[in-house]
């Protein structure tokens, strides 16, 4: 099943992946053959069977609207690629 | 060619639960920069969502309150999208099956009954905040604070029902008013807590079909989303009179110069890819809980503008003004109670003092007490002033401060009579002035006969004993 | 136990030698670390090694043991986790450059448990990257080997052991140990790095039947921190494995045994029958009908829950971040771009694909519908049988490089094991045969949900019918 390289670059861009020209006409081969084989899904009828959204079907457990700090601050940010004081600190937006 | 406008508000409530809907860090306002934060809300690898039963029960009193039918299963969903201030780059939301569909929202206004229609509720969870570094433009980076992440919102869509600025004035404020006595969301537009965007649209009048929709957002303030609105009902107007045609896009309020302006940018094809969230099962609310909860709304500020105004015989403005805290409005029925006299002269007392006693400063028998000795004339207007403001300063009774400070009126005829006299006497060019025909004189007297009681005569018998005196 | 090298011991084996003292947590615990020093560099089954913390807690637990208490079933003995647990204070990379010094601030419930009952932490095990991979190539540190041949796959994505699609039975058959999925709820998943949420459970790899079945009762329970966590009571699943199979009702699926099936691996999985036949249990011919389409489901529903739950690494709060980039979106798509690898980004394009508008009805609308006719399809076969076997892999390991380009065919070695964790039934892979190539060969249990007592007992008997070397001969 054909996919373009706009539909790949448009995806690419919606999940955030830089993908390289190479790797853009890899992506367009590769999705192209697997998004085939999933289209024969296709051959199956299944009008009125009802979708399995959910693994589990009961209720959704609930807590009680209780505080429990987790009260290790350091521990969120220790991980951070940059940072400033207690803040995470990212590159600003560009305007295309 | 008549235009009309067609308009639908989009509200976020924060949900004053302690804790967010996902995660049990609190809610509190105010913190130091992700201070309230734990790996759930900050989306770290592994973590799962569970979910504030609170923030569900605040949703459905509020669907009671607003005739809404509530969905006995919905479900939740990831609102995919990528930005700094959303840890799992998803918002946990509602999408095709929403807590609550179908209810309505009746104002009143001019003497007739508008029904503003509610599409749905739902619940999701709110973002963090960003704020950008440095306060010159061209700084390059941008600061992410998730305190906020995960705080319980509850999104309220109207229908396109609304036609006029004014209409969508007081749509928001009958909801927010509704939303604070049900005592789900503190309501505030100014903190954020209670946040509005727009659809709005004109159509010639008559046409069946909606014309090309603008949302508007930036609106911090209830007369601010009247200005929005007025202006880009005009705008939209002035373009289509100019041949052109209206583009769907978001646009800024700006209120500094008053207009509307296109979001800077790219319009971003927002392709959020909705899914059920598989780490959240389903919603089941059943009938039983609905109701058990039904019996928790109080009286709707609906039902009290109307009951106040008929009961009590108050102008529908007062009873208004009255309902707008249920606190307020309390204390005035408690306060009538107690004085037991014409309760539009303790429902103006209590529109007076409005601050004090919202913020919990005074007592229902301390206005009625006031009110009376007033009425029965024992004090002045200017000395319930002072005893009111003496009240809220000490907390005293008021008739104990009253006697403290002597602010009993001399109303005795036979007192007043001989002070009368006193004066009378003393000032015979005036009193042949005011026989003459210089009827204002009679202000002068009074000055006099006040100055000779230290304020204390009540100026209105002495009124009565000076004419019968002067003639 | 005496002449049988330390490292060969059972995990229950290993717990009664230490907790009667015969052997201390240290010996055991230096034994198989100096044991990882010698095998570890030839076949990478390891991303981190804790040699001073593990020789720490050996030490703690013995103490314990000295002073009177033990304080759980696996007190002292030495485990090891897949990458993709959470270990607060222990890299957690998940076999990714993107999560290369992730340090998480907390434990995993699964991690929580394991200490609880005294185990000592060897390490972090390697894994195909996210758990996306059934060859453990696509780790960003390096492809892990079979120990029966170092020249082919272990198996993927584990490590041990998380299952999406097969990633804990796979390798298990490949390697010739025993590997168990439970029931989808089992296990909490807290902790456990999402790949793909409503498929995901955590399980063991262990050298034989009983060793799973331990593990799995420490493990197993509810869990207030997963919502999709159920709360069913953890029956004896040890007890279980020796429970008979006589009058037990087993079905073969014919869509499982179809023409083009290696030959080597029909013949053990027959084999596996007859074991369990002739121990009085029944075989009954059944049919899965809609097991052709469980791969294409399965490619649906995995890369688009994961196309989401992927979307958190966008280098803002934690992990690997390009440098240079100017403004964000450029900084957050490089980051991903570089970041994570070929087969992970495959499908993130291809969940993202399969979500994205005016997709979304013909792609995850569809799979969700069909995987609703898998999941009737095993109802209505447990109606007539108690356990279901088939092959876990359709063939023995393959060489290392030799499918990595080819995604599609990479595909189809899970064919046997998407469908059980489509239906969030239980599943058990038990060792029963080696190739002519001297590969391991493994048969396959599924179970009704929360079965999983089923399972083990027939995995069990098979495994006392059909005695196999667990421990592949040291190379030269």
């Amino acid at each position: 099943m054909a996919i373009t390289r706009e539909e790949v670059l448009h995806v690419a861009r919606l999940a955030r992946l830089a993908l390289s020209s190479d790797e853009a006409d890899r992506m367009r081969e590769q999705l192209g053959d697997i998004l085939a084989y999933i289209r024969q899904l296709d051959r199956l009828d299944t009008s009125g069977v009802v979708p399995t959204s959910h693994a589990v079907e009961t209720g959704t457990p609930y807590r009680d609207d209780s505080v429990h700090p987790f009260g290790e601050k350091e521990e969120i940010l220790k991980n951070a690629p940059d940072r400033e004081d207690d803040f995470f600190r990212v590159p600003r937006i560009i305007e295309d | 060619m008549e235009f009309e406008a067609v308009i639908g508000l989009e509200v976020h409530a924060q949900l004053a639960t302690e804790s967010k809907i996902f995660c049990a860090c609190s809610t509190g306002f105010g913190a130091p920069p992700n201070e309230n934060t734990c790996p759930v809300c900050t989306g770290m690898p592994g973590v799962l969502p569970v979910l504030n039963r609170k923030a569900v029960e605040f949703a459905i009193r509020t669907a009671v309150a607003t005739s809404c039918r509530v969905q006995t299963r919905s479900v939740f969903a990831r609102k995919n999208y990528f930005y700094p201030d959303l840890p799992k780059a998803y918002q946990i939301s509602q999408y095709e099956l929403p807590l609550a569909v179908s209810g309505h929202i009746d104002i009143e206004r001019n003497g007739t009954t508008r029904r503003v229609g509610i599409t749905r509720i739902h619940l999701e969870e709110d973002a963090g905040k960003l704020v950008h570094a440095g306060a010159f433009a061209g700084a390059q980076t941008s600061l992410a604070d998730l305190n906020r992440c995960s705080v319980p919102l509850m999104e309220i869509v109207s229908e396109p029902d609304i036609r006029t600025p004014e209409e969508g004035g007081a749509y928001l404020r009958r909801l927010r008013d509704i939303l604070v006595y049900l005592e789900v969301c503190d309501g505030n537009m100014e903190e954020g807590s209670f946040r509005c965007d727009a659809n709005v649209s004109v159509r010639p009048k008559g046409q069946k079909e909606f014309g090309t929709k603008a949302e508007l957002k930036n609106m911090n303030s209830f007369r601010n989303v009247e200005k929005a609105l007025e202006h880009e009902i005009r705008r939209q107007i002035e373009v289509i009179e100019d041949g052109g045609a209206v583009v769907q896009e978001t646009r800024l309020w700006d209120a500094d110069a008053g207009v509307t302006i296109p979001m800077r940018g790219k319009e971003e094809a927002h392709d959020y890819r909705y899914f059920p969230d598989p780490d959240l099962l389903p919603l089941h609310i059943d009938e039983a809980w609905v109701e058990e909860l039904r019996k928790t709304i109080p009286e709707l500020p609906g039902e009290k503008i109307a009951r106040l105004a008929s009961r009590y015989g108050v102008p529908r403005y007062d009873a208004e003004l009255l309902s707008s805290s249920r606190l307020l409005a309390d204390f005035f029925e408690a306060s009538a109670a107690a004085f037991g006299g014409n309760p539009k002269v303790t429902a103006n007392e209590c529109i007076q003092w409005k601050e004090a006693i919202v913020a919990g400063r005074l007592s229902p028998e301390t206005i009625a007490h006031v009110v009376e000795d007033r009425e029965t004339g024992t004090i002045s207007a200017t000395a319930s002033k002072t005893l009111v403001e003496a009240a809220i300063g000490t907390g005293k009774p008021v008739r104990q401060i009253r006697d403290e400070k002597g602010l009993t009126q001399i109303s005795d005829a036979g007192a007043l009579e001989a002070i009368v006299d006193k004066v009378i006497a003393g000032n015979p060019k005036e009193v042949e002035s005011y026989r003459a025909g210089k009827t204002g004189l009679l202000s002068f007297f009074v000055g006099q006969i006040m100055k000779e009681t230290r304020g204390k005569a009540n100026p209105r018998m002495v009124q009565e004993v000076l004419k019968a005196r002067l003639g | 136990m005496a002449g049988i090298p330390v490292h060969e011991w059972t995990l229950l084996d290993a717990a009664r030698a230490i907790r009667e003292r015969e052997v201390s947590s240290r010996e055991l615990t230096r034994a198989l670390l100096e044991r990882i020093d010698r095998v570890n560099p030839r076949i990478n089954a390891y991303i981190t090694v804790l040699p001073e913390q593990a020789m720490r807690d050996a030490a703690a637990c013995d103490e314990e043991i000295a002073a009177g208490g033990a304080r759980g079933p696996l007190h002292g003995v030495p485990v090891a986790l897949k990458a993709i647990f959470c270990t607060k204070g222990i890299r957690t990379t998940c076999g990714s450059r993107i999560l290369h010094d992730f340090d998480p601030p907390y434990d995993a419930t699964v991690t929580g448990k394991i200490r609880e009952a005294g185990a000592v932490l060897l390490g972090k095990q390697n894994m195909d990257e996210f758990a996306m991979g059934s060859s453990t190539e696509t780790s960003w540190f390096g492809p892990a080997r079979n120990p029966w041949a170092t020249d082919r796959i272990p198996g993927g994505s584990s490590g041990g052991g998380t299952d999406t699609g097969g990633s804990i039975r796979q390798p298990a058959s490949l390697c010739g140990v025993v590997g168990m999925k439970p029931t989808y709820g089992r296990v909490s998943r807290y902790g456990m790095v999402a790949f793909a949420s409503s498929l995901d459970q955590g399980g063991p790899i262990a050298r034989t039947v009983p060793d799973a079945a331990a593990v799995l009762g420490v493990i197993a329970g509810h869990d207030r921190r997963d919502s999709t966590s159920v709360d069913v009571p953890v029956p004896d699943y040890l007890a279980a494995t020796g429970r008979s199979v006589r009058g037990m009702r087993v079905g073969l699926p014919r869509e499982y045994f179809a023409d083009g099936l290696d030959d080597s691996v029909r013949t053990a999985v027959e084999k596996a029958l007859e074991a369990l036949v002739s121990l009085g249990a029944e075989s009954v011919e059944i049919s899965l009908p809609h097991t052709e389409y469980a791969l294409a489901t399965y490619y649906i529903i995995g890369p688009a829950e994961a196309s989401s739950n992927l979307a958190r690494y966008d280098g803002v709060r934690y992990g690997y971040r390009s440098e240079g980039a100017k403004g964000l979106i450029e900084m957050m798509s490089r980051t991903r771009g570089e970041g994570f690898g070929a087969e992970v980004k495959r499908r993130i394009m291809i969940g993202t694909y399969a979500l994205s508008a005016g997709y979304y009805e013909a792609y995850y609308g569809k799979a969700q519908k069909v995987r609703t006719l898998l999941r009737r399809d095993f109802q209505e076969a447990f109606a007539g049988v108690d356990v279901i076997l088939t092959p876990t892999a359709p063939t023995p390991a393959f060489r290392i490089g030799e499918k990595v380009d080819d995604p599609l065919t990479m595909y189809l070695s899970d064919i046997y094991t998407i469908p059980c964790n489509l239906a969030g039934i239980p599943g058990i892979s038990v060792p029963c045969g080696m190739s002519p190539d001297g590969l391991p060969i493994g048969a396959q249990l599924l179970g009704k949900h929360f079965d999983e007592e089923a399972i083990f007992a027939a995995a069990a008997a098979i495994e006392r019918e059909i005695p196999l070397p667990r421990v592949a001969p040291e190379e030269g």
